[in-house]
């Protein structure tokens, strides 16, 4: 872009506009766009063209709107800004509809204000990760983190809004995100939920003032447990809280009072070391009434929330102590030799008492033991973590949780969390709850688009269990074949003698080559002998399309070609993974699991392969996250991504059945590249060099017309990367 | 034979007391692992130590060394590790062969104490050349001198290795693991390893007390994106650098979150973590 390039003109930029909005049908009017855009610059001008032409694909009406908009705001708005904004307007047209995207477009002033959020507030997906591993860090029940409304936890999860944006710098905010997460754990480590909120403020006559105070009183106590257990943490909370009275005060708003004498004395009795739940329950009386202090990084109270989740918590983690603690028993007699009877003596049938556990003191602070019949056991990391998880609910483990279950109380129902059934939770309401969501990429709008496919994986009803031995039969000589082609790439450890270069002196050559020096002779270079060993690490995913397109041949051909393939990649010994994709629009993409790469290659798995059946359709992009994600867990130097397939992508009646899934499929493929995997492409699509250049690049993909041929190519794959 | 044993008058012959520990190293006691030691030392049996990096395995093994006044050959095991590196090979020295024995060779002839650190590191062609040593024959065959090595009594084979790396790949055989006594290691109790840091490093109880919590932290991040939480070793390593007036976020930033793993948000959570403590 040239800075002296001249602005469109008025009659250039009509027939543009005219021709993008496609005026005779729409009816749209184009004349005050122009008018707004003809005497800005160049630059300016291609700014806002190039994004309304992006906009024009999510919805014309939005691209429309953006232009009227963008020119009134220009002088207010940095081009940072306005990028948000629109991305913020398709966003929330693809999740919301056309009005609250149109209300996004004609708000510029409120999107303005919420621009600071956007510039110096943390977003959840930010700060997820960090925060899950340093809650995980501190010590007591393994906690999540989840996006909620407010910030509060029900003794489980820890739940934070998807933007925190109260504090002025983006770091602070992150700081004041990390407060109120130490915060919640506190509140599950430290015994604040051991009340029973439906009974403890019934007495008084206004109970939310009551729970109010409660909570800021308890506070308190947990503000004395972070200076003591987390001083550097502490030191940032009052920092943030500093800073937010600074604020406070530069917006003329009231705050940041000393407390009243009656808060002082509360805080000196709940700053020692031995203060619990129950003192800040005795406090309540003596600040009811009192203007409460709200420091910045407490957290809302859920008493609802929380009761309901401990109840459930604390019935299941009974029973299920109960029957680790049976298992225990049962390792422990197995493990213990029988007292052999004394010589001599006639052995009576001795009444066997009953295994009898107990939690002990192991020293002053230094926790609790697991004791069994007066022996100190080292339980296993879930058991340890179990009663972990009982004593912070309960304060110790009561002894009716330390009595091993009996026969006829190992009901999985009583003691695993429910688990709603994937069919039933696809054909309901809320079929995206537990299911994996994925961005796509919308090339005309240049970016993505957020949670934007639904994707489960399924379980694969098994086929015909003598399916596989047939097909073995079938091709007996084919598969001979294939093995001696796939034998032939298997590396094994051998000694190079006479190398230039190694990790030994090869005698033999030495020997020879003084002895040629000695007669006058050219002493050879190559004295050393070097052990070539084998160093294969490969790891394959199979993609194999599932759509209904493949009805017939094409599935035939598909699973007999998977059966040779794993026969001689069995042979071959690296890991692989096989996958079946399929689904029916953005919302219900579908993952088949046929062999995952920790599963033997046994009659199971051969089942599986022998029940692929066609389903769907081809949406690529998604499938291809998922099992990159998949793949790239597996250790491996080199891994690959082969997807069977029979045509290009495409999607019931969707826009997924033009450039946009081809570029889709494309973005995706390079997110796996980048992560370092290989992909390929092995299809039966003649019209496949049309399209399949652009999204594997022109050496990854190949094209068969006989599927028999195709373990073959998989063989020239192989070789072509480790060769 | 004559030829063999003129080479070996040639060879470079190392002197064993090189190798002897003089000063008593400090060591502290976790279990019974000294008894069962030298039980085993008396009854000629080699011995498997077992446990997490860091966790003491080689000072135990030094202090084994000087308490029965042997000296103690140790290999850092690798996957290049031949069976000349242990065994031992020939060299061209003016003109004429030389054979120079190998590390595992120096122990047996001395009767030292030879230790194979992270034996699992090592390759499996290269490990059974320790079978022989390694089971009542306790023998030894030099190919290349036409020797066979008699261990004396006071020899003794000693290998360890870390089952929290185990692959598929990296896995001791049964028939090298049968031939062995196994000591379990783990980090030392709360107390002691409070006691042995402040020891190592100096420190006060207080920023000592801080390390171990941090410690613990870590560990609690085992299988949760950590293999390893932070080992004994790299507390010592934190309190050394602390000690010498590094400030102590950034000396635990140094010797912990960067010595534990590469992965970015790890690191920052673990930063968040020292910096909650510090």
């Amino acid at each position: 872009m040239k800075a002296t390039e001249q602005p469109y003109a008025y009659a250039t930029l009509l027939e543009r506009l005219e021709e993008l909005y496609e005026v005779e049908f729409t009816w749209l009017k184009v004349e005050q766009l122009v008018q707004g855009l003809v005497n800005l610059d160049r630059n300016t001008q291609d700014f806002i063209l190039g994004w309304a032409e992006r906009l024009l694909t999510t919805n014309v009406y939005i691209s429309h709107e953006f232009i009227i908009r963008v020119v009134e705001a220009l002088d207010r708005l940095e081009r940072r800004v306005i990028e948000a904004w629109a991305v913020h307007a398709a966003d929330t047209f693809d999740q919301q509809g056309l009005r609250p995207a149109l209300a996004v477009i004609q708000q510029v002033d409120s999107f303005l204000e919420s621009a600071h959020a956007h510039a110096e507030g943390v977003a959840f997906d930010e700060v997820e990760s960090i925060l899950s591993t340093f809650v995980c860090g501190l010590s007591g029940r393994w906690l999540k983190l989840a996006q909620g409304e407010s910030v509060y936890t029900d003794s489980e999860t820890l739940y934070l809004p998807n933007i925190t944006a109260k504090l002025v710098k983006s770091k602070d905010n992150f700081l004041l995100c990390k407060a109120q997460v130490a915060f919640m754990w506190a509140q599950t480590r430290f015994g604040s939920f051991r009340v029973d909120f439906a009974t403890a403020f019934a007495d008084y006559p206004d109970r939310e003032q009551a729970l109010a105070a409660f909570h800021a009183l308890d506070t308190l106590r947990l503000e004395a447990y972070m200076e003591r257990e987390l001083p550097g943490l502490w030191r940032d909370m009052q920092r943030i809280e500093r800073l937010r009275l600074d604020e406070m005060r530069e917006e003329g708003v009231h705050g940041g009072t000393p407390l009243q004498a009656a808060w002082e004395t509360c805080r000196g009795v709940l700053h020692t070391p031995s203060a619990t739940v129950e003192d800040v329950l005795a406090l309540v009386p003596q600040v009811l009434g009192l203007p409460i202090p709200q420091p910045v990084y407490q957290t809302r109270l859920n008493p609802e929330a929380v009761t309901a989740c401990m109840l459930a918590r604390m019935e299941r983690e009974k029973i299920l102590l109960r029957v680790k603690l049976a298992e225990l028993v049962k390792e422990h007699k197995e493990e213990t030799p029988p007292d052999l009877p004394l010589s001599g003596e006639v052995q009576e049938k001795k009444e066997v008492a009953p295994p009898e556990f107990e939690m002990r003191e192991v020293q002053e602070g230094q926790g609790m033991e697991l004791v069994l019949d007066d022996k100190p056991i080292a339980p296993p990391e879930d058991v340890k973590q179990l009663l972990t998880s009982i004593m912070l609910d309960w304060g110790d483990v009561p002894p009716e949780f330390l009595v091993p279950a009996g026969d006829g109380e190992y009901d999985p129902s009583l003691y695993q969390k429910e688990e709603k059934d994937i069919e039933d939770v696809w054909k309901g309401i809320y079929h995206e709850e537990g299911a994996f969501l994925y961005r796509e990429w919308d090339f005309a709008r240049q970016h993505y688009r957020k949670n934007w496919c639904v994707l489960r994986e399924l379980e694969l009803p098994p086929g015909d269990p003598a399916y596989v031995d047939k097909v073995l039969d079938k091709y007996q000589g084919m598969i001979k074949h294939l093995r001696r082609t796939f034998e032939a790439m298997r590396d094994e450890n051998r000694l190079l003698k006479r190398q230039s270069q190694g990790d030994d002196v090869d005698i033999d050559a030495l020997v020879e080559a003084l002895a040629d020096s000695r007669d006058g002779s050219e002493m050879s270079d190559k004295l050393f002998q070097h052990m070539h060993r084998a160093d294969r690490s490969m790891a394959v995913m199979f993609m194999v399309d599932m759509s209904g397109s493949t009805k017939g041949w094409i599935n035939d051909a598909e699973r007999e070609a998977l059966v040779m393939l794993c026969e001689v990649l069995e042979k071959l010994g690296d890991s692989y993974a096989i996958y079946g994709f399929s689904g029916i629009g953005r919302k219900r993409c579908e993952i088949y699991r046929i062999k995952a790469f920790d599963d033997l290659y046994n009659s199971a798995t051969k089942a599986r392969i022998a029940g692929i059946v066609p389903k769907d359709y081809t949406r690529l992009g998604v499938a291809i996250r998922h099992l990159t994600e998949k793949l790239n867990t597996v250790e491996a130097k080199t891994r690959l991504l082969i997807t069977l397939s029979d045509g290009k992508p495409e999607d019931y009646f969707d826009i997924y059945n033009t450039q946009y899934g081809i570029e889709d499929t494309r973005q995706a493929l390079f997110e796996a590249r980048r992560t370092g995997i290989h992909p390929f492409c092995i299809t039966i699509d003649q019209r496949g060099k049309d399209y399949l250049p652009h999204m594997y690049g022109h050496a990854n993909w190949v094209e068969i017309d006989d599927v028999k041929k195709l373990p073959l190519k998989v063989a020239d794959i192989y070789r072509r990367l480790t060769s | 034979m004559e030829n063999t044993a003129n080479a070996h008058n040639h060879a470079l012959i190392h002197d064993p007391s090189t190798y002897l520990i003089e000063k008593e190293p400090y060591y502290v006691p976790v279990n019974n692992e000294i008894t069962l030691f030298e039980a085993a030392y008396d009854n000629h049996l080699p011995l498997l130590l077992k446990g997490p990096t860091g966790c003491g395995k080689t000072r135990f093994m030094e202090y084994m060394a000087w308490r029965l006044r042997r000296p103690m050959i140790t290999v850092s095991c690798h996957d290049d590790l031949t069976t000349s590196d242990l065994v031992g090979r020939y060299l061209v020295k003016n003109g004429e062969t030389v054979w120079v024995d190998g590390p595992l060779t120096r122990a047996v002839r001395s009767g030292g104490i030879c230790y194979l650190d992270e034996i699992v590191e090592a390759r499996k062609d290269t490990m059974v050349v320790i079978h022989p040593l390694a089971d009542d024959r306790r023998i030894m065959p030099i190919e290349k001198l036409g020797q066979l090595l008699e261990a004396p009594d006071s020899f003794c084979l000693a290998i360890s290795y870390n089952p929290g790396y185990q692959s598929v790949l990296k896995e001791l055989k049964q028939s090298t693991r049968q031939r062995f006594v196994a000591i379990e290691f783990d980090y030392p109790k709360p107390a002691l390893e409070r006691e042995i840091i402040m020891h190592e490093t100096g420190l006060a109880p207080a920023v000592t007390d801080k390390l171990l919590k941090l410690a613990e932290m870590t560990r609690n991040l085992k299988d949760n994106g950590l293999e390893e939480g932070a080992s004994t070793r790299l507390l010592v390593h934190a309190g050394k650098l602390i000690s010498k007036g590094v400030e102590p976020r950034a000396a635990c930033q140094g010797a912990i979150a960067l010595a534990l793993t590469d992965d970015r948000d790890m690191i920052a959570a673990i930063n968040e973590l020292i910096g909650a403590l510090f």
